[in-house]
């Protein structure tokens, strides 16, 4: 193609590429039918809505109540559901203790998987790639950054969720254990909304704070 | 194979061209089985508009790593019983 005149540098003015391109998919998806604006709206509504509030109400009554804490680590998903909390369509949600002994960390190395439900959106140093590569080979050191000083004698153990599973495994019954008031959804919508979140979640928890990432 | 807890395992060091969420740093390693998870549908055929079958099962594998342990999950089709 030839290009033999004068222009100014074709932009997309002030919004990033990555912000095109996700407009000009769901310009895409909605002419083809496949899902709503309102289901766009309403599913980014939800997601800013979420706060650590959520997984602070999980650990707190962990604190209180050794049982609960029991059932806690053996299966974070039912223990939020119990609390009336909505633990996000991850089919697998699991809650690691920090003790005087271990330590530990979580990542998502291959994209920025996020208990959001329970925690809302990640921050952004959670996603970027210093904190995605160095979580796994140089753990220490970026806890030291985040001011975290370990003794030697601690277990360092860090959980890299990053399997992206479908969200629906054979049992688990689909819908049921929402914490989200019912609506009518566009059923193929529903799916993907469900595997695009369905990615590993990852909660810590420590006697003093509920931990997501590094803290 | 369904593995077990505490059974040693390497993960395939092949390449992958496409979708897929074995991590490159534990290709080729040898870790240990630490959580069954349930079985999923594979990712690697889902991400492409099929239906991700048969299911994989997932584990959660635990690598040492100089002063740490990470833990990984992982799709059975990936792992081999390491001897």
């Amino acid at each position: 193609m030839s290009h033999d005149h004068d222009h100014a540098p074709i932009t997309n003015g002030d919004e990033p590429a990555a912000a095109a391109r996700a407009h000009a998919l769901e310009e895409l998806l909605v002419e083809k039918g496949v899902l709503r604006r309102e289901d766009v709206r309403e599913g980014i509504d939800w997601l800013v809505s979420r706060t650590p509030a959520d997984g602070a109400r999980l650990v707190a009554r962990a604190w209180v109540d050794p049982e609960f804490k029991q059932r806690l680590l053996e299966d974070a998903r039912a223990a939020a559901l119990e609390l009336g909390l909505d633990p996000g369509p991850s089919p697998v949600l699991v809650a690691v203790e920090n003790t005087a002994h271990v330590h530990h960390m979580v990542v998502c190395t291959l994209c920025s998987c996020y208990p959001r439900a329970l925690l809302g959106p990640p921050p952004d140093w959670y996603k970027s790639f210093p904190y995605r590569t160095r979580a796994v080979s140089d753990p220490r050191g970026v806890l030291t950054e985040f001011g975290v000083e370990l003794d030697d004698d601690v277990e360092l153990h860090v959980l890299d969720s990053t399997a992206d599973r479908d969200p629906a495994p054979a049992g688990w019954q689909r819908g049921a254990d929402r914490g989200r008031a019912g609506r009518a959804r566009h059923p193929r919508l529903d799916d993907r909304r469900r595997s695009a979140r369905a990615q590993a979640s990852a909660l810590i928890f420590s006697r003093a704070r509920v931990f997501a990432g590094c803290r | 194979m369904t593995y077990r807890v505490g059974q040693r395992v390497r993960v395939a060091a092949r390449p992958h061209e496409g979708h897929h969420r074995t991590p490159g740093y534990v290709k080729g390693k040898t870790g240990r089985i630490e959580r069954v998870h349930a079985a999923f549908t594979n990712p690697e055929t889902r991400a492409y508009g099929e239906d991700g079958l048969p299911e994989q099962r997932l584990y959660s594998v635990g690598f040492a790593r100089g002063d740490h342990l990470v833990y990984v999950d992982i799709f059975e089709h990936w792992l081999k019983e390491a001897k």
